[in-house]
């Protein structure tokens, strides 16, 4: 293990890049906040690494980033070639015979690859694997020179069946290597060899489509890091919260497709689970969503796969973030049967909220916040504007709000706070509630520049039984990034009947599966305390098509997983229980996917070396009151640093706690106290 | 009570995340895949006197969406009849005629009551498995009376005091060629409820009966004011319109679905009077499924109008059970989807007279269910029964979408690689059907080619339409490409007689079936399109370059 260092989180967001440095050596840290440059993302990020001195004594650098997710809604990826299975060129445009949405029957679909860059060769594997038709090499060569003159950027290979057997897939990799010159190409099988035809296509034609994007990214910051003198580790956030390489992550940019909200989620986990609620929602609000995911037992929930926009489906393990149109730029307004909505329309942060009198006139709830005297106009977040314009802000609410509704300005903006903290709970409602669990035993952790804003309706709405709000949950991404553990996932298809299963094959993959995946953690070249192999089986009864997870308490050791029917099936049947309340004796069952993830524990990072100073006080954290509007009527509010607040202080609302990157609000009926980490718990008075 | 204007935007958030909490509830303790995948369910609150839909879920399957209100009312019938109705109990049925759609859907319907008031029915439907007749899946293409689809539950008390009676539990498994995944599946709608009865009351509790109730009647109020300021933007007048089923399966001759939609003022009639006799074989409908199929189409043109029965409040409906449409047991109703699909298009082809700015041309309109049996060379008995995707029309906005499903459902298609790994067979093709959408300004999105190898001897059968008559345009938009099924045979390639109905086609092994989906219709003159787009029809090969 190498020597006690400086390590830096990296987040870099459409406004903001936040950066966290933590000094392993001294236990301290360092944050920081420093606009991002869009089109030139390296410029804000070298700026933002600056701050901290010398960018050459970095031992590490890892990064969440957004690339990706932007150059997919934005589709600003590369011009991909495809070469599939004859009989099968449209599997992309097809997808899963779904449509855009439940009601309305409008609109169309582009796929990322045009139909003329998708090409047919002679082929054909069997569901078991009997290769029907060896591959026609030639027609491969062709069709990888047709479309490498037609321009195409990166090249995809994607044959019927291949997760199950992969020589010819293999084959024609290595044919269309011969005349294909950058190392943006890929088949399926090295990508997701899994079943099911279009998401393994479109995981792989996404790929590609962003590889030549992700690269020439990484290859900028990479120049900017080694032009000023950087000489350490550079790493990535994944969508499944943990971290890569730089040169994992060119090879599988659709990996990074969640990488920064990723990071928020594996940073909130960890915090809440230090300070003692291992079951959470956390809750990121930014400017047009409300990001939401699910912390159980202080594990984060992983999703199987996600869809980008519509028919854009990327499968591959990511944390699992519900995403709802409802962020501080949501636009307000009265529909034409008279109801209040807030949102999906959303102002984001440029032309931004009406008080940012960026040029927009529609009101939002940043806009409601500040007219209620929550948000301090004097001294806005992040330090980009000198004040907010209040008056322009309880303008628009009353033309476009208070007027059509017969309400003043102030319960206008009362009203479309609560319309927004309605969808708000009514996500975290549906996404703990859908996983069976009851959100009265579930804390809130809200994080983001607004969240803490609406912790109080959370708790009250939802039925929480707290809200945590992080000490920094203004860079919460970046926290994340370094303390998120270094991971690889790998799937494979095996279509096993559980009865009669051959075990010592089996165990033999796993096997092979596990060297594979700890090589590449290992390779990844940052310290490590250890690296733990996981084990899952995607498996249901025979006759089902939907799978639940089993986890295997199982672990290589010399030479053998040690995996027999019995304990698959002891695994399988408490997994099953606890999805599904009851089994179904007599029913077969089957395995249809093994899942491999190593994940190499980083060192632990001690989050008490972010509690708060030993010497603060309350009174010396104490910045005056304002009136702020709780209920119908104004209050004269208590303001608090909240940076300056001692461990074990208990503020009872109606408070307000500021900080630089983040509002807390407690409201009437409800305290706040501070925790020996700094963290900030709401809940009700006692 | 009717509450203030943002109290109303949070309660109709509150409520219908209930309903949406209830579907997430069945959708993660159902059995059968086609509720657990396909989402082949709803949930919603009812009124206590009339059934109407007071609200629903956002993720339910559209054709249920529109017809649970009957299904209430035929509980609320039952009750007015027998008396006796108290809290705890819970009512099951599957009867199609009077609560729509088909045998395979099972209704749950429970009652809240509130200070020993009846408040309102809260009630969950599921698409189960198998229920007898004499096709696995309930699917008789050759049906002539319902017997032969399955069994027919009238309403009957399931629950008395909470409490499962045994004795219905024991007669459902005794009628089911899979009596576990029923019961598996039953248990989750009770899940649901139960669910469902808890959140409700809770949320009841906080803001009292009045104020609750007076948000039923303002949501009503809301869907009807909004529904009648839609329908009193369209200009008053009668339009007729009528399109054709292929057959019945039975006889060859066309059916004829007629519409004459009237609109006065700020009302509107749909008049079904014209559409031909119910059918000998297995396409007619119940009333609560045209109602409910109106519902879907008129929804799917007034997307901005809520899901609740206030929006049906200003349409009256004419459904004369002499017809097709009306049709009371035991006129067997499987195929009911093809019929509701022609219906669907027919009330666009309609509100295309009335509103050609908003109109939108036919959609593929078949579900196309193909099934293929035989044995596996272990000996093992196979059935792969699969609905099969088409494109939707072109519309204002844009092209049709390719490859799509029906209005009716949300359900996706299985993956190639799912069915072989299940079953002995091989695609040969799954591929956009190049030429198969309608011309036009926006034309429609392409339907498919699906060709399937048997590896082992097979038997096939498929329940299809559009195979006469293709999916209409508007506007001066083309029509689509029609259905077409061929089978190979020693002789050659063969269409069946029924165009796109037939059972018990023998394939041997390395013989093949082909099916080619219709696209959508096109809206708009064709010479008006973009000549870009067209370039880009060519290029892409979604249009042959005219010979």
């Amino acid at each position: 293990m190498s020597a006690p260092a400086k390590v830096v989180g990296v987040d870099v967001g459409g406004t903001f890049t936040d950066l966290f440095l933590y000094d392993e050596a001294a236990r301290s840290f360092r944050t920081a906040k420093v606009p991002s440059n869009r089109g030139d993302e390296a410029v804000g990020f070298l700026n933002g690494l600056r701050q901290f001195g010398a960018v050459a004594e970095l031992a590490s650098v890892v990064h969440g980033t957004t690339v990706g997710t932007n150059a997919l809604l934005e589709r600003k990826g590369a011009k991909v070639g495809l070469i599939t299975t004859a009989g099968f060129r449209d599997v992309l445009e097809m997808r899963r015979r779904d449509r855009l949405r439940t009601w309305g029957l409008w609109g169309d679909f582009v796929p990322v690859v045009d139909r003329n860059f998708r090409l047919e060769v002679p082929e054909r594997t069997l569901a078991d694997g009997t290769l029907r038709q060896p591959v026609d090499l030639d027609a491969v060569r062709d069709a990888a020179r047709r479309l490498r003159d037609m321009g195409a950027q990166a090249l995809a290979i994607i044959f019927i069946n291949a997760y199950a057997n992969p020589a010819n897939e293999r084959a024609a990799l290595a044919a269309a290597e011969e005349v294909w010159e950058s190392d943006a190409i890929a088949c399926s099988s090295a990508i997701l060899p899994e079943i099911r035809e279009f998401e393994r296509t479109s995981t792989t034609a996404l790929n590609a489509y962003l590889q030549p994007v992700v690269g020439s990214y990484l290859g900028k910051l990479d120049a900017a890091l080694k032009g000023d003198g950087f000489a350490g580790r550079f790493h990535i956030v994944q969508s499944n919260g943990g971290v890569m390489s730089t040169e994992s992550a060119r090879k599988l940019p659709v990996r990074t497709a969640l990488s920064g909200p990723a990071a928020g989620v594996i940073a909130a986990a960890a915090i809440a689970r230090a300070a003692g609620y291992p079951d959470v929602v956390t809750g990121d609000l930014g400017g047009t969503s409300f990001d939401v995911s699910l912390v159980v037992g202080g594990e984060t929930a992983l999703a199987a796969q996600t869809t980008i926009d519509f028919g854009l489906v990327i499968r591959t393990p990511m944390i699992e973030i519900t995403t709802i149109g409802a962020g501080g730029g949501s636009i307000a307004r009265v529909d034409v049967g008279g109801l209040l909505q807030v949102g999906p329309e959303s102002a984001g942060s440029r032309p931004g909220p009406v008080c940012y009198a960026g040029g927009n006139t529609r009101p939002t709830l940043t806009d409601a916040n500040v007219v209620l005297g929550r948000i301090n106009a004097e001294r806005p977040i992040g330090g980009g504007l000198k004040r907010l314009d209040v008056e322009a802000a309880k303008a628009a609410i009353l033309e476009h709000v208070g007027a059509p509704l017969g309400l003043d300005a102030m319960a206008a903006a009362e009203a479309i706070l609560r319309v927004a903290n309605g969808h708000m709970a009514k996500a975290i409602r549906l996404v703990s509630i859908e996983r069976g669990h009851d959100p009265a035993r579930f804390a809130a952790v809200p994080f983001g520049g607004g969240g803490a804003l609406h912790a109080g309706a959370l708790i009250r709405e939802v039925g929480l039984k707290a809200a945590l709000v992080p000490r920094f949950p203004g860079i919460n991404s970046a926290l994340g990034c370094v303390i998120a553990d270094i991971r690889h996932d790998q799937v494979r298809t095996v279509n096993l009947s559980l009865e009669g299963i051959d075990a010592s094959s089996l165990d033999a993959l796993m096997v092979t599966e596990a060297e594979a995946v700890r090589q590449v953690v290992a390779e990844a070249g940052l310290p490590v305390e250890r690296i733990d192999t996981l084990f899952e089986l995607d498996m249901h009864y025979a006759g089902q098509t939907h799978t639940v997870s089993v986890p295997l308490p199982l672990e290589v050791a010399g030479g053998t997983a040690g995996v027999s029917e019995a304990v698959i099936r002891t695994a399988f049947e408490a997994a099953y229980q606890a999805s599904f309340s009851r089994l179904l004796h007599g029913v077969p069952a089957r395995i249809v996917n093994l899942r491999t993830a190593a994940v190499g524990r980083r060192p632990h990072f001690d989050l008490a070396s972010l509690a708060p100073e030993p010497d603060a006080t309350v009174e010396g954290a104490r910045r005056g009151t304002r009136p702020v509007w709780f209920g119908g009527a104004w209050h004269e509010t208590a303001i608090l640093s909240r940076l300056d607040l001692p461990a074990g202080a208990v503020i009872p609302g109606p408070a307000i706690l500021e900080q630089p990157d983040a509002t807390t609000v407690v409201d009437p009926g409800l305290t706040a106290r501070v925790d020996r980490l700094g963290n900030v718990i709401v809940e009700a008075a006692a | 009570m009717t509450p203030d204007p943002v109290t109303l935007a949070i309660l109709k958030g509150r409520l219908e995340g209930i309903a949406d909490e209830m579907d997430a509830t069945l959708f993660r303790s159902a059995f059968n895949p086609i509720i657990a995948e396909a989402k082949d369910a709803c949930h919603g609150l009812y009124h206590a006197t009339t059934g109407e839909t007071l609200v629903q879920g956002t993720s339910g399957l559209p054709i249920f969406v529109g017809a649970m209100a009957f299904a209430v009312k035929v509980v609320i019938d039952k009750v007015a009849r027998d008396g006796d109705l108290r809290s705890g109990d819970t009512f099951l049925f599957n009867d199609p005629y009077e609560g729509g759609t088909h045998l395979n859907d099972f209704r749950l319907v429970r009652p809240i009551f509130r200070r020993g008031q009846l408040f309102c029915w809260i009630a969950s439907v599921g698409h189960w498995l198998d229920v007898g007749g004499n096709v696995p899946g309930g699917y008789n293409p050759k049906a002539t009376e319902s017997f032969q689809e399955g069994f027919r539950l009238p309403p009957v008390r399931l629950m008395r005091d909470g409490v499962l009676n045994s004795d219905i539990v024991d007669i459902l498994a005794a009628n089911s060629r899979v009596p576990a995944s029923n019961w598996g599946d039953l248990n989750g709608q009770i899940n649901a409820l139960d669910l469902g009865e808890r959140r409700l009351n809770a949320l009841v509790d906080e803001h009292g009966e009045e104020l609750v109730q007076g948000a039923f009647a303002a949501f009503s109020a809301r869907a009807e004011a909004l529904m009648r300021a839609a329908i009193a933007g369209l200009p008053d007048g009668t339009y007729t319109f009528e399109d054709v089923l292929d057959n019945d399966g039975i006889t060859d001759e066309v059916l004829t679905i007629a519409l004459d939609l009237t609109i006065a003022g700020e009302e509107m009639v749909l008049d079904f009077s014209r559409s031909s006799p119910p059918a000998q074989g297995p396409v007619s409908i119940s009333r609560a499924t045209t109602i409910a199929g109106c519902y879907v189409a008129l929804k799917h043109v007034f997307t901005e109008v809520p899901a609740n029965a206030g929006c049906l409040r200003p349409i009256r409906f004419v459904v004369p059970d002499t017809t097709l449409l009306g049709a009371g047991a035991p006129h067997p109703v499987a195929g009911y989807t093809e019929t509701v699909l022609r219906l669907i298009g027919v009330i666009f082809g309609t509100l295309a007279k009335a509103d050609p700015a908003r109109a939108t041309a036919a959609p593929f309109g078949t579900i196309n269910a193909l099934s293929i049996a035989g044995h596996r060379a272990d000996g093992s008995r196979f059935v792969m029964f699969s609905f099969f995707g088409g494109g939707l029309g072109g519309n204002p906005e844009s092209d049709g979408l390719n490859h799509a499903n029906n209005p009716i459902s949300t359900a996706t298609i299985p993956p190639v690689e799912i069915l072989e790994a299940a079953y002995p067979v091989m695609f040969t093709q799954w591929a956009l059907r190049p030429d198969s959408a309608g011309a036009g300004t926006h034309r429609g999105g392409l339907g498919a080619v699906y060709e399937v190898e048997a590896l082992v001897p097979a038997s096939v059968s498929l329940l299809g339409e559009r195979g006469k008559v293709a999916p209409f345009g508007v506007g001066g938009g083309g029509a689509a490409a029609p259905n077409r099924f061929t089978y190979d045979t020693p002789e050659g390639p063969r269409n069946p007689p029924m165009v796109s109905k037939v059972t018990d086609v023998r394939l041997a092994a390395g013989q093949r079936v082909r099916l080619e989906t219709p696209g959508g219709g096109g809206w708009g003159d064709p010479a008006s399109r973009d000549p870009a787009a067209t370039a880009r029809d060519i290029k892409l090969g979604y249009v042959s370059a005219v010979k």
